[in-house]
């Protein structure tokens, strides 16, 4: 029997997963993974939520697709960022992502 | 014409306003347009001053009218606004009077003078400032125009300002009289703190029931404080014969008839909160009486002819603020009106010599009286009256103040008044038999001034004359049935007061005739014989002398601290502040790694302890 604490045992997995890449990778292309992870995980949680808290409402489901459009969008904008910096300096490591600073 | 008498000082004002713009630069339409202006105010003040008269506008029936012209409702409510009185009447006409006489002269006199429309501008801004103190109904109105006539003093003070003395004068006439601006805003203050309004009729009403109190005691010797220095009275009086290096007429029109006397007028439109502290005033009566004295010794030595008209003002002011303390405020006002026409007329006959003459040392003046004739014998006229001779009219305003002194039970100042009388007709006939009479000194070519300057001499000599009879005790209505406090009284005539005044006056000029009226030794013996009394008062009992050791042992020292507490301690504590910060910045910026990453785990990580933090009570409940 698969119960809402099973997805959300899932749900908190994926999340540290996306964090952990988020955090700790110098790739932009792994980093920009990671976010996906986390935000998928997120949709996990609010699918299983609306699954077993309130079935005959759809909220939950709707909010997944919400973030999934947006993720899609977010990932658009950031692999056009990534690859234009990447043409221009050969360059896909955020460590060295730092001409703007200061 | 009351309705309309906010217009009064607006012509002079508009007058300067044209003068700096338009006419700078043809001299005689600046002339024309001050005399123009101020001859309008003259004759708007007539009317106003015959309107008090026939309508029986009384000083508790006086025409207020104001807007509020800055305000935070129920808080602060500063108003610009009119307020004719007799008491108000009188000083429009006086000041409006001799303003324009002086203008008049002024023609004549700064002929050919580099700066000549400045000077007219100035009188006109003037002229604007002084008519304004005077219509004020409240104290706030009353000080910025106070401040303006002030402002006009030092820059006429400091007309001639290529001349070092010149400027030097300017500049303390305008820090003394600063030092007792300060406490007059000070004292009114005080006063706004208690009742909570700066309207002299609104205070009438509020004062009487506030009597004795501690608070109102400091308030009005600290607003006392600016009479002391607007109208020169001891100890702040160091100003007013320095600021005789200014043009004639302006010791005329400015430093001995109007502006000085706006410290006395203050004193009679705030009678009300003198009246209830008998303390204050008997600090008030004292510092007149000692001031009429003082400056009545240092005249008799003095040389210099506009230094003596200065001195004797000084002391005839003491005699007024001495009326004002022992309560005649009637007197204190109707000497007012009479000195100024006296005075303003023996200023313009010093300023007639000085112009034909070109020389102030009355030693090296002498038998001038043959060609100057008009002048020399109005100044006569003027003198006598300065002296009490009945019936010129400094004898029934004299009189009425020495009268009210003994009246009021002061008879110390009484006396010390009467030897003022003595000193007074002394130093004036030593001035006139040295610089009129006697050998005429070589290389002086007199002559007569041009006709400008000879009418105000005739038409204030007229006034010397007549003044006196509107406050005399034989008319009835006079002066004292319109300017008062408390209840219109009527003057009784004291014999015994005017013989023994006249008598002292004619002794006076006795003893100066014996001294100086012919050729004698006498002064010089005298001179040999008190060298200590003499050098004091010949050195003005070094008053400048102590000031300037205060200012360099005293404040000097005190600044010196005061620098090294502000460069050491207040820059100390600024410094460091800033040195902090600009550390702790130094220290800090290495947080800012600039690492994305980093900064979205301490993001995290943030919000992790803050979900924890909220959290904290839904763990507890599954702890239990």
């Amino acid at each position: 029997m698969i119960t809402l604490n099973h997805y959300l045992a899932l749900g908190g997995m994926l999340f540290c997963i996306g964090l952990y890449g988020a955090l700790a990778k110098k790739n932009a292309i792994a980093i920009l993974m990671g976010i996906e992870l986390m935000l998928n995980a997120v949709n996990i949680n609010l699918v299983a939520f609306n699954h077993y808290l309130e079935p005959s409402k759809v909220v939950g489901q709707v909010f997944a697709i919400f973030v999934i459009v947006v993720a899609a969008a977010e990932v658009a904008v950031g692999l056009a960022l990534v690859l234009n910096i990447y043409r221009r300096r050969l360059e896909s490591n955020v460590d060295d992502f730092n001409w703007l600073k200061w | 014409m009351i309705n309309n008498a906010w217009l009064i000082p607006v012509f002079p004002a508009i007058a300067f306003l044209i003068i700096v713009f338009l006419t700078r630069r043809v001299q005689l339409l600046s002339a024309l347009v001050g005399i123009v202006a101020i001859g309008t105010s003259f004759i708007m003040s007539i009317g106003v001053l015959r309107e008090v008269l026939v309508n029986g506008i009384s000083m508790e029936n006086p025409v207020e009218y104001a807007f509020t012209w800055l305000g935070i409702p129920g808080y602060l409510k500063i108003e610009a606004g009119v307020l004719i009185d007799p008491l108000t009447a009188v000083m429009l006409f006086v000041v409006t009077l001799v303003a324009f006489l002086v203008n008049i002269y002024s023609v004549g006199y700064m002929h050919g003078e580099p700066g000549f429309s400045s000077f007219f501008s100035y009188l006109a801004l003037f002229g604007a400032s002084m008519l304004g103190l005077i219509l004020a109904n409240n104290y706030f109105m009353i000080f910025f125009f106070w401040e303006l006539v002030g402002l006009c003093s030092y820059l006429l003070i400091g007309f001639y300002y290529h001349k070092h003395s010149a400027a030097r004068a300017g500049l303390k006439a305008f820090v003394t009289n600063r030092v007792a601006d300060f406490g007059f805003m000070l004292g009114f203050f005080i006063l706004f703190a208690i009742f909570g309004t700066f309207n002299f009729r609104e205070l009438a009403t509020a004062i009487p029931n506030y009597q004795d109190t501690a608070f109102l005691a400091i308030a009005a010797t600290l607003v006392f404080v600016g009479p002391i220095g607007k109208s020169a009275q001891f100890p702040l009086h160091v100003w007013l014969p320095d600021a005789m290096e200014g043009p004639t007429p302006v010791s005329a029109l400015i430093h001995a008839a109007t502006m000085v006397a706006a410290g006395v007028y203050l004193l009679a439109r705030a009678f009300v909160l003198f009246a209830s502290l008998p303390t204050v005033m008997l600090i008030v009566a004292y510092v007149g009486g000692f001031t009429a004295f003082f400056a009545a010794t240092i005249a008799i030595t003095q040389s210099d002819i506009k230094r003596i008209l200065a001195y004797s003002t000084l002391s005839q002011l003491g005699y007024m603020v001495m009326a004002m303390g022992v309560g005649s405020m009637t007197a204190g006002m109707f000497h007012l009106m009479t000195h100024a026409f006296f005075k303003a007329l023996l200023f313009l006959g010093a300023g007639s010599i000085i112009h034909a003459l070109e020389e102030q040392d009355i030693f090296r003046m002498g038998g001038i009286y043959k060609d100057m004739k008009v002048t020399v014998s109005t100044f006569i006229i003027a003198s006598l009256a300065l002296c009490g001779v009945p019936p010129l009219a400094g004898f029934w305003s004299k009189d009425e103040i020495l009268a009210g002194a003994l009246n009021h039970g002061f008879t110390g100042l009484y006396v010390l008044g009467t030897v003022v009388a003595f000193l007074t007709s002394l130093y004036m006939f030593r001035l006139i038999f040295i610089a009129f009479f006697g050998k005429r000194r070589a290389g002086l070519h007199g002559h007569e001034s041009p006709f400008t300057m000879t009418l105000p001499l005739l038409i204030l000599a007229v006034l010397s004359i007549v003044s006196g009879f509107v406050g005399a005790p034989f008319v009835s209505h006079g002066f004292s049935s319109l300017v008062y406090y408390g209840e219109p009284h009527h003057v009784v005539p004291n014999y015994g007061v005017m013989g023994i005044s006249v008598l002292v006056a004619l002794a006076g000029i006795f003893v100066a005739w014996v001294l100086y009226g012919r050729p004698s030794d006498v002064p010089t013996k005298i001179k040999h014989r008190f060298p200590f009394i003499y050098n004091l008062l010949v050195n003005k009992y070094y008053i400048d002398e102590v000031y300037m050791w205060l200012f360099r042992r005293v404040i000097l020292g005190v600044s010196y601290i005061l620098n090294w507490h502000d460069r050491h301690v207040v820059d100390g504590i600024f410094d460091g502040v800033g040195r902090l910060t600009r550390a702790s910045g130094h220290k800090l910026r290495y947080i800012q790694t600039g690492n994305l990453q980093t900064y979205a785990l301490v993001i995290f990580s943030a919000v992790v302890i803050i979900t924890l933090w909220i959290a904290t009570p839904v763990f507890g409940g599954m702890l239990q």
